[in-house]
């Protein structure tokens, strides 16, 4: 019993939250009616058994509560004002979605949800901002458990969702679908907090630090709401995508020391199969709109990866042509970086090598790690240890530092 | 309406020099954004401002009234100018910020007013 209230928590929570905020116009007084319908819930559902609509059942309870409480506080005037919308609003509050037309109820929640999630993503909002709001509010998580998976104080993660809230509400913000001319701004945040998220999550995959983890299961179930109500949209595909087919690599990327495996020297037969066949009819299916976007190009990228059965036989070529065409439209750095380790495998180190001197990211580990394994196997072994050296110097995880430490001690042995 | 402030910043030692080619262009960008301003009625209030250097700063404590020379605040960037508009919502205010900024070629803040 309590693992499915559990479930249903985590599956109706932001849906519900999301409506809340329409109906009541606030953020605050959505979250506390919502928290209060599933403390009835956890009294109510283990006697009289969950009801067939969850979260109908949530939404309604939380609106009905709200509206007796915005009844006993209506002389401050703000929350009266509250209480007028409420009741002014398309939704009436005697309209019961249990018993009245439930596909137009599901209609007006998917709409509520992709509010939620452009106002979370606000383009004003710092990303950690967006990156926690997100997570308070559509993915239902508590302040605490924020905080734990992103290392910070639970005091500091509170601030910044409060000052995030503030600051949507003292400039008046709209809850509201953004026009076709904004979209592919306001889309885009969204795209880059959820992959925020994921990417929080992967990282940390040591085993030492599970919380972190479910990071990553929360940004694919987001993800996969936001491609679901945005079905035309490309790039959301592409993003679930990209999420799947990394997330189908993870029970590989750890050995079991817990230490990291690189992707050439991952055991391929320990990956998801699952998630890549999953990961592979999205690809398919937005690479086939033309419409090409970053998250849909790496998505191909870990594609091509899933879909070679050892390192060797990897369509380095392909990879190559599709860094070229990320790199087209996003010509940053780290996508050079990333175009000139796959250059070095097509074509040997020492082109790799070439390719990568025309990259400038000398405060960045990675960019360090891959000179030195391209240096390591051009036989420049001096160089390479000196490489190993600065990128450990540059790293603050764990797992990654124990790798590098490995790497560098294995070419200093062979050297011997 | 809410109403918000759209200010102007630019580096503390920046001197007006309308006869450049290009104050010239930030001109005429500033009052065609201006005439829209009005035109679609979001205008309230507008002013550009003599340098920093030419500000005052005044304190009064206890009944005490004490003068000191330059901006109260010791930054590299200062307020240059600055507009009061209404706008609809956040999504309308962050987009004429967004026209001031491309008419003066500055970074613009956008904050609303409390009310």
């Amino acid at each position: 019993m309590t693992d499915s209230l559990e479930a249903v928590f985590r599956r109706e929570a932001g849906r519900c939250t999301a409506t809340l905020i329409r109906l009541l116009g606030d953020i605050d007084l959505a979250e506390e009616a919502v928290a209060e319908a599933f403390t009835i819930a956890t009294e109510q559902w283990p006697v009289r058994g969950i009801p067939p609509n969850p979260g109908a059942w949530i939404t309604t309870t939380a609106r009905n509560r709200a509206i007796d409480r915005l009844r006993r506080e209506a002389t401050r005037t703000d929350r009266h004002h509250a209480a007028h919308r409420l009741h002014s609003d398309d939704m009436e509050p005697d309209h019961n979605p249990e018993v009245a037309d439930l596909d137009a109820f599901v209609d007006v929640v998917a709409d509520d949800q992709l509010r939620l999630m452009f106002l979370c993503c606000h383009p004003a909002l710092a990303a950690d901002s967006q990156v926690a709001l997100t997570l308070r509010l559509l993915g239902g998580l508590e302040t605490a458990e924020i905080a734990r998976a992103f290392l910070v104080p639970e005091t500091t993660m509170a601030q910044r969702i409060v000052r995030a809230k503030r600051k949507l509400h003292d400039n008046h913000a709209t809850y509201r679908i953004p026009r076709a001319a904004e979209l592919p701004d306001r889309l885009a945040a969204v795209l880059g907090a959820i992959y925020l998220i994921y990417t929080e999550g992967h990282t940390a995959t040591t085993g030492r630090s599970l919380t972190r983890t479910d990071l990553s299961t929360e940004a694919i179930r987001i993800g996969r709401v936001l491609a679901t109500l945005m079905p035309d949209e490309p790039e959301a595909m592409g993003l679930l995508a990209l999420m799947l087919l990394t997330e189908a690599r993870r029970p590989a990327r750890v050995d079991s020391l817990g230490l990291m495996v690189r992707l050439t020297d991952q055991d391929r037969s320990l990956w998801t199969r699952a998630l890549i066949q999953e990961g592979h009819d999205l690809v398919r299916a937005c690479l086939r709109r033309n419409q090409p976007g970053p998250f849909q190009l790496q998505a191909a990228i870990a594609a091509v990866h899933a879909d070679s059965p050892s390192a060797e036989a990897t369509d380095w070529s392909q990879i190559v042509a599709l860094y070229d065409q990320l790199y087209a439209i996003r010509p940053n750095p780290v996508v050079a970086l990333n175009r000139a380790v796959a250059v070095g495998f097509l074509e040997g180190p020492a082109v790799g090598l070439d390719a990568l001197a025309r990259v400038d990211l000398d405060g960045y580990q990675p960019y360090h790690a891959a000179q030195a394994d391209l240096l390591a196997r051009a036989g420049r072994t001096d160089e390479a240890l000196a490489a190993y050296t600065r990128a450990i110097e540059l790293t603050s995880n764990p797992a990654e530092r124990e790798f590098l430490e490995r790497q560098r001690e294995n070419i200093a042995d062979s050297e011997l | 309406m809410p109403q918000y402030l759209l200010s102007v910043w630019h580096d503390e030692d920046y001197e007006p020099d309308f006869s450049t080619p290009d104050a010239q262009r930030q001109v005429a960008q500033v009052g065609a954004f201006n005439d829209q301003l009005h035109s679609s009625g979001a205008w309230l209030f507008a002013g550009g401002l003599q340098p920093a250097s030419s500000a005052t700063v005044v304190r009064s404590t206890g009944g005490e009234v004490s003068m000191t020379d330059g901006p109260y605040a010791e930054t590299k960037e200062q307020m240059g100018g600055f507009w009061v508009i209404q706008a609809p919502d956040m999504d309308a205010a962050l987009q004429l910020g967004s026209r001031a900024a491309a008419a003066c070629e500055r970074p613009v803040e956008v904050r609303p007013l409390q009310g």
